[in-house]
């Protein structure tokens, strides 16, 4: 039987019994699943649990499970990116995130599953098969942290966390209905996430509600002085808890609502705005006229990094090894050959070749260029703006085995949320409504470290809406 | 007399240099000090290139960086940049390198050395940073092997590759600006150059202007010599046969003395250097001036001041400034007696029995050297002797002092043996008027008489001679 409670209703019940208790619910619901949302299951996660009560953990997540996707290295607990190419390979350390939420008193329950290497929208490619959407079994629940988002949005877990490159944590958000935080670049460590594109990814919470978002954010955020890219700036989250927008300032991108948008979609999103008109705060419509490159900008930039980042699964120290081959080349090549599924493979080779003499500058470079213009486009909105408010994703889920033999329509759905990772700033996907009976993700954007203020935003919007206490028809 | 240089030798030289005066590795917290350890017991997460690592920069190795280009007059960059440099090996456990491409932390230096026909200004392009592979280990030969290890405690420890101009006009010059370099590292106290390791070289040869050929797998200074004047004979002989000498890398092979093609420009890698996006950019301009300043006196500046300060030959303060304990040792024992003589003691005699022995300077005391200068110079003993004592400190051990009467090597000794032939001489004109007539025996006589009055500490041998020398006077 599912739950579906947040951190609060989480420890009301360990409270009333014990995260023993507790834990032991979730891994019997995680048990009768049918969604493929987790890929393994932490076998210590019971004991991890019993030591929280034992010891009277008074952490800000004492005994609260949490879900892990497959890309962020858990001790003792196999981490695969979700590709045949780990298989195996168990992390002697952890990642700075888990290290933190295990200092809160965080159980781990388990791995999620994800597009292979965090390469997809949909969370097909995963060498476990598709997460199925809690909301429609036969819907994916959008990527890469797929897994992640239908976990919490069908009670396997609270609350968890995934990563996001180009969209991987508000995608699925949007399409299961739950809230996910891109952090600014920078914000969350990323010690220990495996790298797909380093200069976008950052790992990010999901949850049921803006409230969780804030206390996980209090855990993992941070400066570490193991990732050079790590800020050293002190800041607490859950301060912005605040239902109030009065004054605040929205902008509305146009280039965001342009061809592919779904009318539903952008019906719910416009609501949205009104409510917040309603609200206090005030709208106007901003241009951002470099967006509309930004999507071959980012597949260059994050293919470019993926073909060095991936280049370390040679069979030679860890994971899967093909057959030995006459010499250490051959069984290397093979072992990526028969390792790496097909987008993953894509990836690397269109990366390797924009990467390659005679064509880094048209590529490359040029998607750098790109990159900073961009960037331009948003410090030019802001200097007038709050936010932005936009769709999370042009429409919402789709079928599964819809998209994943069109790899270019599979790439023009991370339109939207693309923009943001090679800008660096934060953004929030919160619930804001249905279009066919599936969720639609109202996308806010900020400035760079101005978490709070999305956050608040995006906690006036829950406050003042029911749009996230509608739950998917049970599926366990 | 100005070198003619009448093949058209040009020689640039990329000299990789492991700093392992550094505790810890380039880009992780792991111990440098392995070379005595097992295999792969020096290793992280970051070193082993495991997935979910990151680099973060040893500052120390910067600074280390910064010192040896401002050593070698090299303009130092504002910030930090880094590159990867893709390419697959087993020694290469993130399948890149983590390197420095188009700015690296030093470039447009140069290195004087003594060249062909005098002194001769090397210029050094650039001295960049990276990180050092693991190493490979064959199981038996690398044709027949049947597997190979891999080490990965060298991986991610600090090399600074400088890279100069091909401005060297013969292997003999290549071999100065090697010693050169050596002596300007060693003063910087950034390495220890006799661990294994410590030091590889590539060399870039070409002749009559022709292309360029990269002679890889160069392990000592010696070798580079040999490497490049085979390289340079087999270059002027394929000319000379109507050949032509193409774009190229070859790899020495030290044990037959002979380079061997790797592979022709065709083949060369693409490494799609791109900037590493884990490192952000290290501002260094701030801390040159004080590196600068706390930069030592350097082997030229110290020579100068040699000839200067103690008036020694230039062929002396050479000799006694290319390692710095050399130096130092030198210029402890000049403050205790002349300064000339110390010279010749420490350059000419110490240090040519230090280098027959393979030994360094650590093997001799200045408090010992002194003593034996003195010992020279108060006309105790015979500087013969005084050599005698050196030799006998190294190879058996023990004090001068005590040396001189053990081995009877005080001139006092021969003043014995001279008053007691002497007399002995004078004592017996019969013996020697038999030994003039022909009768040999009887200088044995006279000998033995010479040993009783010295009580045996003379020379059997000796006495002999000088006996003769005074019969035949």
């Amino acid at each position: 039987m599912a739950s579906w409670k947040d951190i609060s209703g989480v420890k009301q019940q360990i409270a009333a019994s014990s995260a023993e208790e507790v834990t032991a619910s979730y891994l019997e619901t995680i048990e009768k699943s049918r969604i493929n949302g987790f890929v393994s299951v932490w076998d210590r996660a019971l004991e991890a649990a019993r030591e929280i009560d034992a010891g009277g953990h008074k952490g800000p997540l004492a005994g609260v499970p949490v879900a892990i996707k497959d890309n962020i290295s858990t001790t003792g607990l196999s981490t695969t990116c979700s590709s045949k190419i780990l298989q195996g390979y168990v992390p002697p350390y952890d990642a700075h995130v888990i290290e933190k939420l295990k200092a809160a008193g965080a159980v781990i329950l388990g791995k999620t599953n994800m597009d292979e290497f965090a390469m997809g929208t949909s969370t097909e490619s995963s060498h476990y098969g598709p997460t199925l959407n809690p909301w429609d079994t036969e819907r994916v629940p959008g990527g890469s942290s797929g897994g992640s988002a239908a976990v919490v949005a069908a009670g396997e877990a609270p609350v968890s966390l995934g990563s996001d490159t180009g969209g991987s944590v508000r995608c699925p958000a949007a399409f299961c209905g739950v809230v996910g935080l891109k952090p600014t670049y920078g914000v969350v460590s990323r010690f220990g996430l495996i790298s797909y594109a380093n200069s976008l990814e950052q790992i990010g919470p999901m949850a049921t509600t803006v409230t969780d978002i804030a206390i996980l954010m209090d855990v993992i955020g941070g400066y570490d002085s193991r990732d050079s890219t790590s800020i050293n700036r002190k800041n607490t989250y859950s301060d912005a808890l605040k239902d109030d927008v009065k004054g605040l300032k929205i902008g509305v991108p146009e280039e965001y609502f342009g061809e592919g948008i779904e009318k539903d979609v952008e019906k719910a999103v416009w609501d949205s705005i009104g409510k917040y008109e309603d609200m206090g705060a005030s709208w106007k419509k901003v241009s951002m006229p470099h967006t509309k490159y930004a999507l071959a900008s980012y597949y260059i930039i994050a293919m470019s990094e993926a073909s060095s980042n991936l280049a370390r699964f040679d069979g030679t120290r860890y994971g899967f090894r093909a057959e030995e081959g006459e010499n250490w080349h051959t069984m290397a090549s093979k072992t990526r050959a028969q390792g790496f599924g097909s987008e993953v493979k894509r990836r690397i080779l269109l990366g390797t070749y924009a990467l390659s003499a005679g064509y880094h500058d048209k590529y490359y470079l040029k998607a750098l260029k790109v990159r900073t213009l961009v960037k331009q486009d948003f410090d030019r909105a802001f200097t007038d703006v709050d936010v932005l408010m936009a769709p999370t994703m042009p429409t919402p889920a789709f079928k599964i085995g819809e998209k994943i033999d069109d790899p270019l329509s599979l790439y023009l759905a991370d339109v939207n949320t693309v923009p943001i990772n090679l800008a660096g700033v934060p953004s929030i996907s919160v619930p804001c409504g249905f279009s066919g009976g599936m969720p639609v993700g109202l996308q806010i954007i900020g400035k760079p470290f101005d978490e709070n203020t999305i956050l608040r935003a995006a906690y006036s919007f829950e406050q003042n809406t029911g749009h996230h206490k509608v739950r998917p028809r049970e599926v366990a | 007399m100005v070198y003619e240089n009448p093949d058209g030798v040009k020689i640039g030289l990329e000299v990789h240099v492991q700093l392992n005066r550094l505790n810890t590795k380039l880009f992780c917290g792991c111990s440098t000090d392995y070379h005595n350890d097992e295999p792969n017991t020096h290793v992280c997460p970051v070193c082993l290139g495991l997935p979910g690592s990151l680099p973060v920069i040893n500052e120390r190795a910067v600074e280390f960086a910064i010192k040896i280009g401002l050593a070698l007059n090299c303009e130092i960059v504002e910030q930090t940049q880094f590159h990867r440099k893709n390419y697959y090996y087993p020694d290469l456990p993130k399948g890149f390198q983590t390197t420095q491409y188009d700015y690296p932390i030093a470039s447009r230096g140069k290195i004087v050395i003594e060249g062909e026909d005098g002194e001769r200004v090397i210029r050094v392009t650039r001295a960049h940073m990276e990180e050092d592979p693991g190493r490979l280990q064959h199981i038996g030969t690398i044709e027949k092997s049947k597997g190979t290890l891999i080490n990965y405690n060298r991986s991610g420890m600090t090399l600074i590759e400088i890279v100069s101009e091909p401005d060297m006009r013969s292997p003999k010059e290549a071999r100065r600006y090697l010693d050169k370099l050596r002596s300007i590292l060693d003063y910087l106290d950034v390495f220890n150059g006799d661990l294994e390791g410590a030091m590889r070289v590539d060399a870039n040869v070409s002749v009559f202007n022709g292309e360029r050929v990269e002679v890889k797998n160069i392990s000592s200074f010696k070798g580079a010599e040999r490497a490049l004047l085979y390289e340079i004979m087999r270059q002027k002989n394929h000319v000379r046969r109507g050949g032509k000498i193409v774009l190229e890398t070859r790899h020495f092979d030290e044990a037959r003395g002979v380079t061997i093609s790797m592979r022709t420009k065709e083949e060369e890698h693409d490494y799609r250097y791109f900037p590493e996006p884990d490192l952000v950019p290290m501002r260094v301009a701030d801390r040159v001036p004080g590196i600068l300043r706390a930069l030592p006196e350097l082997p030229d500046a110290k020579r100068e001041r040699f000839i200067s300060q103690y008036g020694i030959a230039d062929m002396h303060a050479r000799a006694l400034t290319t390692e710095i304990k050399v130096a130092n040792f030198y210029e402890e024992v000049a403050s205790q007696v002349d300064a000339k003589a110390a010279a010749v003691w420490v350059a000419d005699i110490l240090k040519g029995e230090l280098n027959y022995r393979d030994i360094g300077i650590d093997a001799f005391t200045v408090e010992d050297i002194v003593a034996v200068i003195g010992l020279v110079k108060d006309d105790k003993i015979t500087e013969q002797s005084g050599v005698q004592i050196i030799r006998t400190v190294l190879d058996e051990g023990g004090r001068p002092q005590d040396i001189v009467v053990s081995k009877g090597l005080l001139k006092v000794e021969d003043d014995i043996v001279a008053k007691a032939v002497e007399e002995a001489v004078a004592e017996s004109p019969e013996a020697v008027a038999d030994y003039l007539a022909g009768k040999e025996k009887s200088l044995n006589f006279i000998v033995g008489k010479v040993m009783q009055k010295t009580k045996g500490r003379a020379d059997a041998r000796e006495t002999r001679e000088r006996v003769l020398a005074r019969i035949n006077k």
